[in-house]
């Protein structure tokens, strides 16, 4: 019997493909978008869970400087020769035009048993690792990758992070630049009797990096994927509330006629909820094939926006997990559910001598009108709470959360006093208004989706372009100066510094080294005093002459994000060359480390042995292009060791654009789900009017007219969303820029706004209407006289 | 009680404070049919939904071959109903989803007892062989009553309800669709209860019995 039930109520689908498309394109998109979403989160973890456990830096201790510089050899001799177990390791960064690869020298004769990487094997001759040119060890994503020019042979091996190479200690000397070890890795069991190694040296001991300092630095971004996969999903779930529901109306008196001919409540339900299952079952395993295509096409944005913005490299390649599609599809399924639930409740309720006409789907009283706006009103209220009370990420997007969901509520309550307000003069224009207002409730879901998607639009695009336009003109007052030039030793610097002279109004030298500030990675710049910083760099607060006060060597300037994480402000002490007070805080976009700078007297007084390789010429723009040539000829100097204003600009406007194609797609993506939803109810809405529209046909009222007034209604109610989407998406975008991204980021930015692209949104908006109702429109004006004649015929 | 397929006896119905049915008694035995009389607004229909055990009465007691149907649960008055009563509705209510043949063996199906070769049968004498493959939008009133009767007899119920039957047909049409219904309750040897208005119908069948304000008259 459960067969029978089942086969004669999914019989409803096979009449009705195009409904169920829908119904399957809703749950297939909306899982689409989270799974891919999670699959990019998940795969990204995994690569910094990875990259945390390179050379048992996730188990093994270490001891580094406080300052940030490279320890001593000496001092490693001397703890060896102690009696410690302590191994050198030399990291850092190659860079030149062709690409980049960070180096992990380590020194496998002393290396501890957790820091032996599993490349590190029998595979390959180890003497080839030891003796010159070395071997780096790279994974096969990285050798296929753009690598800086002149690398040692390339041997490819698991278990290496993205864009980095292992190599023994001596050719990553040598590929670095001379240094001493940038930290000793400390194995667990040190040799009996001898003191705790902490109190043996002046060095800082660092416990393993369990937490992984860059899963917690891209916390943000991975939330803010997640917000953004979590509406996508929510959006789809209207589609497929509207598709359950809609079928249900449909179906009301097939479940009469199955009940009055035998087949138990229980039955119908259990056929109900088995139908359900499978098509969420159907339709997860297709948006779990989706989702991956559109992981798959992000992540290589990702993998940009990660580097660009927290400077973490994963693989810009996803890998297929077996537990990310079952989660993918358990939350389908919770989805299928909690979007059927309603109608399987009124399944349940339903009288089995209740009248068989079928009745406008989801038609909600005035009452449950009434209910959403109150709930609309709780919501704002939370909102604002949130905004002025909450601290941190989550409580940042709670806020958000809380008004979108406010403002898709409120949207039929707007719309029935909307309504109502408008008072027509003659009949039809009378019956037009009254017409849409007993549609809102049938046509709200889908709004209310399109609402979501225009808003988040709305507010992410505000954000973006905001962002965009203040880094644009940051970069613009950042980047004064015409060339800059990077010489390949301190000598050659010294020597064009002397030949450079003459011919440009100014040399500023670039001195900068990487230390921790505040127990986090940092850069500290030192510069010479020139009216290009003072007129070029806007300061967000400042003390009195805060640029004399720094070329004295009597302050320091400290970036946003430190500023904002650590509380600081103008006066207070930045524990950079034995102290100095912070004399100005200036803005640092899109660096996810510290920066602070001091006058290059000071720092180089402070830290001797800082040499300078790199400066920036002020001279004539119009000589620029010459000098840039002359430098190149007569220093050798390659392409990228003279870089004009132009070029650094382009990278960095392409760094900021692939580091927001992410969000810009996935906001597409909304849109389009959006899209389909409003196409969804315009449909299904179509065929449930036909006994509304047939009296004005019957009555002298033309099937073209008819169709004419029902494109003009969509419009109008689309544009009508839109008008309530725009002070929406502006509420959002100020969350965005004056919470989130604070919350995210470490620093704020102004609000811009963008009238221009809201109108193309609203043209947006009203196109997906037109085309949503167009199918339906086209019908209606199209249908047989004899289809409107049978709703009188069956009309008793 | 050999024979007595329907016993209905001192059943009162209200809705609210509307009095529908106060105290109705009847019988109707097997291979025997009935017409069931009244002006609008008398409960025949409701009498007829609790004979099929749609609702319960609040007192009084309805037994369908023996078993009293008035106390059983929801569940088991649907198995009763599936195994023992074929219902004609006077809206047909056939599934639009179904085609005809499906929509004929439907209930048949749910009480295990399809038997491919009656459907076939009932459809070619309803009329309905050339008609299997369609779909009830695509079938005029006429046709469509006359599949909603197959549908009550595939199963061969011994109790056939049915809610003015002819009620959206043509005089003509209405006077055919009855005839083939009694010659088909007269084969399967079921009882019939059929509510109508019309006395000229209501004479062709065995026995006639009139409610007024809810009681028999």
């Amino acid at each position: 019997m459960l067969y029978t039930a089942l086969s004669t109520l999914s019989s409803h689908w096979r009449r009705r493909p195009g409904q169920f498309l829908m119904l399957a394109l809703g749950l297939a998109l909306a899982t689409a978008l989270w799974s891919g979403v999670q699959a990019i989160n998940t795969e990204a973890r995994a690569a910094y869970d990875r990259a945390a456990a390179t050379l048992g830096q996730d188990q093994l201790s270490r001891l580094e400087r406080a300052d940030g510089r490279p320890v001593p050899i000496a001092e490693f001799i001397a703890l060896r020769q102690a009696g410690y177990l302590v191994s050198p390791v030399i990291s850092g960064e190659l860079r030149d035009s062709n690409g980049r690869l960070r180096i992990l020298g380590t020194d496998p004769l002393t290396a501890p048993m957790e820091a032996q990487t599993p490349a590190l094997g029998s595979e390959f001759d180890l003497l080839d690792f030891f003796t010159a040119p070395g071997l780096l060890l790279v994974t096969q994503d990285t050798a296929n990758g753009d690598l800086p020019a002149g690398l040692p042979p390339l041997r490819i091996a698991d278990g290496i992070p993205p864009a980095a190479a292992i190599t023994d200690i001596s050719p990553a000397a040598r590929l670095l630049g001379p240094s001493d070890p940038s930290y000793l890795l400390v194995a667990p069991p040190q040799p009996f009797g001898l003191p705790p190694i902490d109190t043996a040296t002046d060095l800082t001991l660092r416990p393993p990096e369990g937490g992984n300092d860059i899963a917690r630095l891209t916390d943000s971004f991975h939330l803010n994927l997640t917000a953004f996969g979590l509406l996508s999903f929510a959006v789809g779930l209207f589609i497929v509330n509207a598709a359950i529901g809609l079928a249900f109306e449909q179906r009301r008196a097939t479940v009469r006629t199955l009940r009055a001919l035998g087949a138990p409540l229980r039955t119908v339900l259990t056929a109900l909820s088995l139908e359900l299952l499978i098509i969420a079952l159907i339709a997860g395993l297709i948006g779990i094939v989706l989702g991956y295509i559109i992981a798959a096409a992000l992540m290589p944005g990702v993998a940009g926006t990660l580097r660009g913005l927290y400077g973490a490299d994963i693989e810009g390649v996803l890998q297929f997990d077996p537990i990310w599609a079952m989660s993918a599809l358990a939350i389908t399924l919770l989805g299928a559910s909690a979007a059927a639930i309603q109608a399987l409740i009124q399944t349940a309720r339903m009288p089995l001598l209740a009248p068989a006409l079928p009745r406008a789907w989801a038609q909600a009283s005035g009452r449950t009108i009434r209910w959403q706006a109150l709930a609309a009103a709780t919501l704002f209220a939370t909102s604002l709470a949130l905004a002025v009370f909450g601290t941190g990420l989550v409580m940042a997007f709670a806020t958000l959360a809380a008004l979108l969901l406010g403002a898709a509520l409120a949207l039929p309550a707007v719309f029935t006093a909307t309504l109502k307000l408008i008072r027509p003069k003659n009949a039809f224009a009378e019956w037009i208004v009254a017409d849409t207002r007993q549609q809102i409730p049938g046509l709200s879901l889908a709004l209310m989706a399109l609402l979501l998607a225009l808003s988040a639009n709305i507010g992410v695009s505000t954000m973006v372009g905001s962002f965009r336009v203040t880094f644009l003109g940051w970069l613009d007052q950042r980047l004064a100066s015409e060339l800059y030039v990077t010489a390949r030793t301190p000598e050659e610097a010294a020597a064009l510094m002397a030949a450079l002279e003459p011919d440009v109004d100014a040399i500023l030298p670039m001195v900068s080294f990487q230390t921790r500030l505040y127990d986090r990675p940092a850069d500290i710049f030192g510069i010479v005093e020139h009216p290009t910083y003072a007129a070029g760099w806007p300061l967000l607060s400042s003390a009195e002459n805060p640029w004399q006060t720094l070329a004295a060597g009597e302050g320091a300037l400290v970036n946003e994000q430190t500023a904002r994480r650590e509380n600081l402000s103008i006066g207070d002490s930045l524990p950079v060359a034995g102290g100095l007070p912070i004399v100005g805080i200036y803005s640092d976009y899109g660096n996810p480390n510290g920066q602070a700078i001091l006058s290059l007297n000071r720092l180089l007084e402070t830290y001797p042995g800082t040499q300078s390789r790199r400066f920036a010429i002020r001279v004539d723009p119009d000589r620029a292009p010459e000098l840039a040539t002359r430098l190149r000829d007569e220093f050798g100097l390659p392409t990228d060791g003279v870089i004009n204003q132009a070029q650094v600009k382009a990278f960095s406007v392409d760094v900021f654009e692939q580091t927001f194609r992410v969000t810009g797609a996935l906001n597409v993506l909304t849109l389009g789900v959006a899209g389909i939803a409003l196409l969804t109810s315009f449909l299904t809405l179509a065929n449930l009017r036909l006994p509304q529209l047939a009296p004005l046909w019957a009555i002298g009222t033309s099937r073209a007219a008819l169709a004419r007034i029902e494109m003009f209604r969509s419009l109008a109610l689309a544009a009508l969303t839109f008008a309530l989407a725009l002070p929406t998406g502006l509420l959002l975008a100020w969350i965005l820029l004056a919470f989130v991204n604070v919350e995210a980021f470490g620093w704020r930015l102004p609000m811009r706004l963008f009238p221009a692209e809201w109108f193309n949104l609203f043209a947006l908006a009203l196109l997906a209407a037109a085309l949503a109702a167009l199918a339906p429109t086209h019908r209606l004006a199209r249908k047989a006289p004899a289809r409107h004649t049978r709703n009188f015929a069956q009309a008793r | 009680m050999a024979g007595n397929l329907l016993h209905i006896n001192d059943v009162h119905k209200a809705f609210g404070d509307v009095r529908v049915l106060g105290g109705v008694s009847l019988r109707l035995d097997a291979g025997e049919t009935v017409a069931l009389t009244g002006e609008s607004g008398s409960g025949k229909s409701t009498l007829l939904h609790l004979a099929g055990g749609l609702d319960r009465p609040e007192t009084g007691t309805i037994t369908v071959q023996g078993t009293d149907i008035s106390t059983q649960d929801d569940a088991t008055r649907a198995e009763t109903r599936r195994a023992s009563v074929g219902l004609i509705f006077q809206q047909f209510n056939l599934v639009p989803s179904l085609s005809v043949a499906a929509n004929i063996a439907l209930q048949a199906r749910m009480a295990g007892r399809h038997d491919a070769d009656f459907a076939g049968s009932l459809a070619e004498r309803l009329g309905l062989a050339d008609l299997l493959s369609r779909y009830p939008e695509q079938l005029s009133g006429g046709q469509q009553q006359r599949v909603a009767i197959a549908r009550a007899l595939a199963g061969r119920p011994a109790l056939i309800l049915a809610d003015e039957p002819t009620g959206n047909l043509d005089e003509e049409t209405g006077d055919t669709v009855l005839s083939l219904l009694l010659d088909l309750v007269a084969e399967t040897g079921a009882g019939l209860l059929m509510v109508t208005h019309s006395p000229r119908l209501a004479e062709r069948l065995s026995r006639r019995i009139h409610l007024s304000r809810g009681q028999l008259a």
